[in-house]
């Protein structure tokens, strides 16, 4: 076991007891709507954040496989695991049909393409009413039960979201540190010398697409068998926008980015609405503020908050060492 | 209505929409061309016109003619003030950072205008009197002449500006290259306080002309952004005349999605039509395709 | 086919056309590297020296023309592929990954020589742990080799000009080429650190890798190079010896001509 697992693991541990310290189930919510959002976040930046490779659309496949195993199992009475697998299934298959054609598209022309497609997945959600419910959506999705346990409670899918979370966690941050982790960034600074190396990188772009897409897959799967309802507007393009700002904000090409990024940016609303009507205000100012004064991110900043602070213990810890160390002499 | 009149129908009122979108667009690729910024807020600047000509109108009883100026101008004043205190303090930032501050701009701005305007849909009275123009079974509305003649003038006289005026010209060398421009003695940094200026007018411009047809809220901003922001990437980003023609075609798409296929199915329409042609050409209509220098 | 014969047939090009539109970059142009050995290309601006480099790695599409690698036909293939027959190449404008430390710039240079796929990176399973530590060895040697190991956990992009230039090299050294084609390797650096770049290109073909190189600085070029091929105008105006092209009327003709 390395440092990075090591983090990892606390992390765990912090989450764990998490429950316990809470003051009321209103935090538990937040927490377990941040949790699916850090599993978005986290796939949404191994494409962007490490293949350098821009999704305006990926609230398309968060939708695709919500949708999916809400209709399976809640219209047609499949069983809930079924109609997860199912879910994940069809999203990351529209994912790499998706891929295939759009990844030839660079910078700019990517982002729209995948926006593109978001909108028009958005619109069938919509529009394909008897299949969807239409703008007002489709209710009577089962609550996630596996093996004939129901987890009906808060506390119970707080730990089945986040558990998931760490273990997509522990996959991206093996990838990322592996041949193809590199071979990935690569692709990110030159195509040209990636390729020049072996790097078949259209063959590596389209694999990143489309497991960032099983990320939200996964993620859509979990929220519908949540919240037991979805509607088109949780699927927009401003989900989109909002993962692509979670990853940015939360620091590109970092999974602890992606994490902080998930969880302030969930937090923030519900921080703000004490000021009810001012609070879009103050998110957006806010949002400004973070990328003009933090250009590496919340993850850089976290980083250097830590610095500093172990440089004040290591300087107390310095000055009381005379004293200490004269007493253990 | 015969066959040909009812598409002749669909190519008037989509042209008219797309006009805002190619205005919207036009704005688009100034700023990208001077900063390589997608600036988020462009579709604020397009609500901001509509929405600060109706009050203007209503709470001011400032005349229509002077509501129209009056709200451009305004607009294109936010436009310098968010260059001048979320952009150029962060200048030599990857423009993704920048792209992202560009969107809570948008936020920001959306959330100011609720607040100002409520959620209420507002219209804003035509700009001349008259019923409409009957045009071989189809009708024109005297406002979609304004609006194609207002959008004509304006890429007129950005031709005339880019071609003909020194700091046009100036604009253009900083999009081909900041560097050289700089070392060449154009000031940078009023090029870009410039483009910022031009994009939250031509925004503004589109904004006011089409809110008489299509009514206007606080919140009309996001689609139009998208709608702007495509038009300019299928006409080929950095290429302003690519972006109104672009936003004209995608008006027309949506309007004949709308009526052979669906109403709600429109923008998938556009949309779809849209993709296919960045298949076929990956550089937009009129970018040009670069050759990868290795 | 005699041993000497095949020798010579080793790395290969015949009959390399190339046009943009209507105009000609390289024209008929033919080259032949001996195995373990340094070829250099050299000519006039805008000869189509960089441009048969981009052919022969694949990210031109020649119009006419064949290229050999020991017996194998490279031509018409993906720069990827291409690079898979074992040829690998430097860039004139520098494509480091500055999102990268030195060390894994050189670890993602080795691409190709692990063989371990997702199962093995995602479980983490031994073979994965294996092939990682080979990688990491071969890596180290190769910044050893150009002598950059102290800087190995620095970011890339901080490196010096010079220093990235080296880099590049060990980048390329990491993937185990056959054949190494550089393109400009002296362009930027001073006269002390191209004389040590001479002799380091010398060391890489004792290592039993054969070298092209294209380059402008014809004392460099006459010191190392075992073979030099003269292009101008997109043709092979010269070839042979230092000594013998330095001869050569059509070569003194095209430098005089530039002037």
């Amino acid at each position: 076991m390395d440092g990075h697992n090591a983090g990892l693991l606390a992390f765990a541990a912090a989450a764990a007891v998490v429950p316990f310290l809470l003051p009321n189930d209103y935090y538990l919510t937040v927490l377990i709507v941040s949790g699916l959002y850090t599993i978005l976040a986290v796939g949404l930046n191994l494409l962007m954040g490490y293949a350098g490779q821009a999704s305006l659309g990926h609230a398309a496949f968060y939708g695709l496989s919500a949708y999916t195993t809400g209709i399976l199992t809640g219209t047609h009475g499949w069983p809930v695991w079924a109609g997860i697998a199912a879910g994940l299934a069809l999203s990351t298959a529209v994912a790499y049909l998706i891929a295939v054609p759009t990844l030839k598209l660079r910078g700019n022309y990517l982002a729209m393409g995948t926006l593109g497609f978001g909108i028009i997945v958005y619109i069938v959600f919509n529009e394909a009413t008897e299949l969807t419910g239409g703008p007002s959506g489709l209710t009577g999705i089962p609550k996630l039960n596996v093996a004939g346990k129901v987890f009906s409670s808060d506390r119970e899918y707080y730990y089945v979201v986040w558990g998931a979370a760490i273990l997509l966690f522990l996959l991206a941050q093996n990838l990322v540190r592996s041949r193809m982790g590199r071979a990935l960034r690569a692709i990110h600074t030159s195509e040209t010398a990636a390729s020049v190396l072996g790097v078949d990188t259209q063959r590596y772009k389209i694999f990143v697409f489309v497991l960032s897409a099983f990320y939200a897959a996964v993620g859509g799967a979990l929220y519908a068998h949540y919240v037991t309802f979805v509607s088109p507007s949780t699927f927009s393009f401003g989900t989109s926008v909002l993962l692509v700002t979670m990853v940015v904000l939360g620091g590109m090409a970092s999974l602890w980015g992606a994490v902080l990024g998930a969880l302030f940016l969930t937090f923030l609303p519900e921080w703000l609405r004490a000021i009810e009507n001012f609070d879009i205000l103050v998110y957006g100012a806010i949002l400004i503020a973070c990328m003009m004064f933090l250009p590496g991110g919340l993850a850089e900043g976290a980083e250097r908050l830590w610095g500093a602070a172990a440089s004040l213990l290591r300087r107390a810890g310095a000055a009381g060492r005379p004293a200490g160390g004269g007493s253990a002499g | 209505m015969t066959a040909a009149s009812a598409l002749l129908q669909y190519v008037i009122s989509g042209a008219t929409v797309g006009s805002t979108y190619g205005l919207a667009a036009l704005g688009f690729t100034v700023i990208y061309n001077t900063t390589e910024i997608i600036n988020f807020a462009q579709g604020e600047f397009v609500m901001l016109g509509g929405m600060l000509a109706v009050f203007a109108l209503r709470w001011g009883g400032v005349p229509l003619p002077l509501a129209v100026p009056l709200a451009v101008l305004i607009v294109t004043a936010v436009g310098v003030l968010v260059n001048r205190l979320t952009i150029r303090p962060v200048q030599g930032r990857s423009p993704l950072t920048m792209i992202i501050i560009t969107i809570g701009v948008s936020i920001l701005l959306r959330g100011g205008a609720m607040l100002i305007f409520g959620k209420d849909t507002f219209s804003l009275p035509a700009f001349s009197q008259g019923g409409p123009i009957d045009l071989g079974g189809a009708t024109l509305l005297p406002q979609s002449l304004w609006v194609f003649g207002i959008t004509l003038l304006t890429v007129l006289g950005m031709k005339f500006f880019f071609d003909r005026t020194l700091t046009g010209k100036a604009m253009l060398a900083c999009a081909c290259d900041r560097k050289a421009a700089s070392l060449m003695g154009i000031h940078v940094d009023s090029m870009v306080t410039l483009s910022f200026a031009f994009s939250a007018l031509v925004g503004a411009l589109g904004g006011v002309i089409l809110a008489p047809i299509t009514l206007t809220a606080y919140d009309v901003g996001i689609l139009l952004g998208v709608k702007g922001f495509a038009a300019c990437i299928l006409g080929g980003l950095g290429n302003p005349f690519g972006a109104v023609v672009g936003g004209i075609l995608l008006g027309i798409l949506e309007s004949l999605g709308a009526g052979l296929v669906s109403s709600g199915y429109k923008d998938a329409v556009a949309f779809i039509i849209m993709l296919a042609l960045l298949f076929w050409r990956p550089s937009g209509l009129f970018g040009s395709a670069r050759a990868e220098r290795v | 086919m005699s041993g000497q014969a095949h020798k010579e047939m080793y790395f290969h090009g015949d009959g390399i056309s190339l046009r943009f539109g209507g105009v000609t970059a390289l024209s008929g142009v033919g080259f032949h590297v001996r195995r373990n050995s340094l070829q250099a290309i050299i000519g006039p601006n805008g000869a189509g020296k960089t441009s048969l480099f981009n052919v022969i790695t694949g990210f031109y599409r020649m119009d006419e023309g064949e290229i050999h690698l020991d017996g194998s036909r490279i031509s018409g293939l993906a720069p990827h592929v291409v690079s898979r027959h074992g040829i690998v190449r430097t860039f004139q404008n520098l494509e480091i990954f500055t999102n990268m430390t030195v060390l894994e710039n050189v670890l993602t240079g080795s691409h190709l020589l692990a063989g371990y796929g997702p199962l093995d990176f995602f479980l983490r399973t031994r073979r994965f742990f294996r092939e990682e530590r080979e990688l990491r060895e071969r890596a180290e040697g190769c910044l050893d080799f150009v002598g950059l190991s102290a800087h190995r956990d620095l970011p890339a992009g901080q490196l010096p000009f010079g220093s990235q230039r080296l880099l590049e090299i060990a980048r390329a050294l990491a993937a185990e080429p056959r054949v190494l084609l550089l393109d400009e390797p002296a362009a930027g650096l001073n006269m002390k650190e191209t004389s040590a770049l001479g002799g380091l290109i010398r060391r890489i073909v004792d290592r039993g890798i054969t070298v092209v190189m294209v380059e402008h600085d014809m004392d460099l070029v006459m010191r190392i190079s075992d073979r030099v091929l003269v292009l101008n105008y997109g043709e092979v105006i010269a070839g042979g010896t230092p000594a013998e092209v330095q001869k050569d009327p059509a070569v003194v003709a095209a430098y005089l001509g530039e002037e």
